[in-house]
């Protein structure tokens, strides 16, 4: 029972990361209905330039807190520019073309921006400084860390304020529109582009912060790492309901909750497997995802 | 192919030329060195496995990101039943056959549960059935029963399976190459003539098969899927048809891999090489058989070629010192060169008349 609890905790931890990385996903799924293959290394990005950055405000003489947050602004904004430039030179000229073209052209992407990550950061694994104590904490049977508590409160109020933005603001409204159906959207006024550039922005900057803390929880960083996280954040989005964003969130703790819960039965060899074993039952039982709306069989 | 040349007698003669120039390439490749022959067979392993999934994915439309596992499944057929793994060393004419069978069962095996998912549910549990596989020969050197402590060691895990045979023919061992009428011919050179005719008979298969009833049920599958439908055709049979001679074709190239490397090992099976192979099928030109060889042969060659160019050495010798690693370099050129191709040619290089 404690061993379940205890695993109940890592699973929330973990699986409200993948929530973050699988929004970036699904908010662009919902709108270009495309895999954002790149969005893993936007997030692998945001990690490593956080590494590098808040090393040299410590250096500096900056508090911990004060340069984790300084570092996580700089690496929204890096990645949030690394997004809007990925839409705007690969996507956007594909946006009436065949289906499979910017699929390929996001796969590329991400390779591309892998062999950019080696090139500006370097191969290895660096270090992220501990800005936010990991000494663990005890409640009960449970153990924890700031760092852990941390990283679910920050990203569940996250997540709050995006619901917030998509569903009660103007800009909100014009994402649904464009969502909904893109060219009606630009005859009533919503300037299309601009949309779903801040969408990519928006996205990537959520990506960032999710880099920041996977490196933290993890305490380091690497060029590849984006690979497999994206890939589990993807896979959740899709077992969540593509383009939907609770389904995202509900998605990513699902899945961090499954791998984490799935160790206590399974050897952690298989650990991988979970993920993509539980997406195929899901989808077997709903196609359409756990959240998802049944779309009408088009014709 | 008639598209291509309009009239017979100068088909004929494109058809001879394309004949001698595919007899000579392995011996003026070789004559550069051994290791173009090896990738010269693997160009044409690869375009086994992009024609293979382009029946699935460019004739059908099912959108495919696991092929490699059916690979998989072949190379490992061969490799355990024809190694020192369990000193089992079964002929090709078993091993080819068996593989491509165990393929399309694996195809049936992922395409019964996924046939009511559509477009990119299909593709990430395709992704998914890929990785799997992958992660399961990577751990089944540790194989144990519930009800028993033995612990089996099926597949070697991570470090490969070596000693695996090599093909032969009547007790002659392909890999040992030979001397023919005073011509030194290598076992490489051998496998590529053996290549050669697997890939041609893929050609020859698949274009059959694409104009064939059944080919035009998976045309009418992938324009509309419930047009199709309402026009009688049993869409679960055809989809599983596509999977399971998608993977045939796979399940044969990797025994033919495995054959040739006389090494596998799970690295190999990777998502990377899923989509490489989708990425020659889409680049080349979907649903159009020339078109998936020239993506292919572009996309397999192209790296290798930019590897030689982009040698330490010739940079040493441009720059005064080595500027980018070789490897990075490499991938960068490659990626930018799929998102260039793609944004300047988003149908393919080379695409069938009618999606022109």
């Amino acid at each position: 029972m404690d061993v379940l609890l205890q695993q109940i905790v890592n699973g929330l931890v973990v699986g409200s990361v993948y929530a973050l990385v699988a929004l970036g996903y699904t908010m662009v799924y919902g709108i270009l209905q495309l895999i954002n293959f790149a969005h893993g290394e936007v997030v692998m990005i945001g990690a490593l330039s956080a590494v590098f950055s808040s090393k040299w405000m410590l250096a500096m003489g900056m508090g911990p807190i004060l340069a984790l947050l300084l570092a996580t602004l700089l690496s929204m904004l890096i990645c949030a520019t690394v997004g809007v430039l990925i839409e705007r030179l690969a996507y956007r000229p594909l946006r009436n073309a065949p289906r499979l073209a910017p699929l390929i052209t996001a796969i590329a992407m991400s390779i591309l921006l892998q062999q950019i990550g080696i090139l500006v950061f370097g191969r290895n694994y660096f270090t992220f400084p501990e800005l936010i104590s990991k000494t663990p904490l005890t409640f009960g049977h449970v153990t924890t860390t700031p760092n852990e508590i941390m990283i679910f409160v920050v990203s569940v109020l996250l997540m709050g304020g995006l619901l917030w933005l998509v569903h009660n603001t103007k800009m909100g409204a014009a994402m649904r529109a464009v969502a909904e159906n893109q060219k009606i959207a630009g005859l009533m006024g919503v300037d299309i582009n601009k949309i779903i550039a801040i969408t990519f922005a928006i996205g990537s900057a959520l990506g960032a912060i999710a880099g920041v803390m996977v490196a933290s929880n993890y305490g380091q960083a690497h060029y590849y790492m984006g690979f497999m996280l994206g890939l589990k954040a993807f896979t959740a989005a899709v077992m969540g309901g593509i383009g939907n964003l609770w389904g995202a969130m509900v998605g990513g703790l699902l899945l961090g909750l499954v791998e984490n819960v799935g160790l206590i039965f399974v050897r952690g060899d298989y650990k991988d497997i979970f993920a993509f074993v539980v997406l195929v039952v899901v989808l077997i039982f709903r196609p359409q995802g756990l959240v998802g709306e049944r779309v009408a069989e088009r014709a | 192919m008639s598209g291509i040349f309009q009239d017979r007698r100068k088909s004929m003669i494109a058809l001879g030329a394309l004949a001698v120039v595919l007899v000579l390439l392995p011996f003026v490749v070789g004559a550069f060195g051994q290791a173009w022959v090896r990738i010269l067979n693997f160009t044409l392993i690869y375009v086994m496995l992009a024609l293979g999934l382009n029946v699935v994915v460019g004739v059908a439309g099912l959108l495919d990101l696991g092929y490699v596992a059916f690979y998989a499944v072949g190379a490992y057929t061969w490799s355990l039943l024809a190694s020192t793994q369990f000193d089992l060393h079964y002929p090709f004419w078993i091993l080819l056959p068996l593989g491509a069978f165990l393929a399309a069962v694996a195809g049936l095996l992922l395409g019964a549960p996924v046939l009511k998912l559509r477009g990119d549910y299909l593709a990430i549990v395709t992704l998914g059935f890929g990785e799997i596989v992958r992660i399961l020969m990577n751990n089944f050197d540790k194989v144990s029963l519930p009800w028993s402590d033995t612990v089996y060691n099926i597949t070697n895990g991570p470090r490969g399976i070596t000693g695996i045979d090599g093909m032969s023919f009547f007790g002659f061992k392909v890999r040992a190459g030979t001397e023919l009428f005073g011509l030194q011919i290598s076992g490489l050179q051998i496998y590529y003539f053996v290549f050669l005719f697997f890939a041609i008979l893929s050609v020859i298969g698949v274009w059959r098969l694409q104009h064939s009833r059944l080919g035009r049920a998976w045309q009418a599958l992938r324009e509309d899927e419930i047009a199709a439908k309402a026009m009688g055709i049993n869409v679960r049979n055809i989809k599983l048809a596509a999977f399971a001679f998608g993977a045939l074709t796979g399940g044969v190239a990797g025994g033919l891999f495995a054959a040739m490397q006389g090494f596998v090992s799970p690295e190999s099976f990777g998502l990377l090489e899923s989509v490489m192979v989708l990425a020659m099928v889409v680049l080349g030109g979907m649903g159009h058989i020339p078109g998936v060889i020239l993506g292919a042969v572009l996309l397999s060659a192209l790296p290798e070629v930019i590897r030689y160019g982009a040698d330490e050495n010739v940079q040493r010798s441009v720059f005064g010192f080595v500027l980018i690693a070789p490897e990075v370099l490499r991938n960068l050129i490659f990626s930018l060169a799929m998102i260039l191709i793609m944004l300047f040619k988003p149908a393919g290089l080379w695409p069938s008349p009618e999606r022109k």
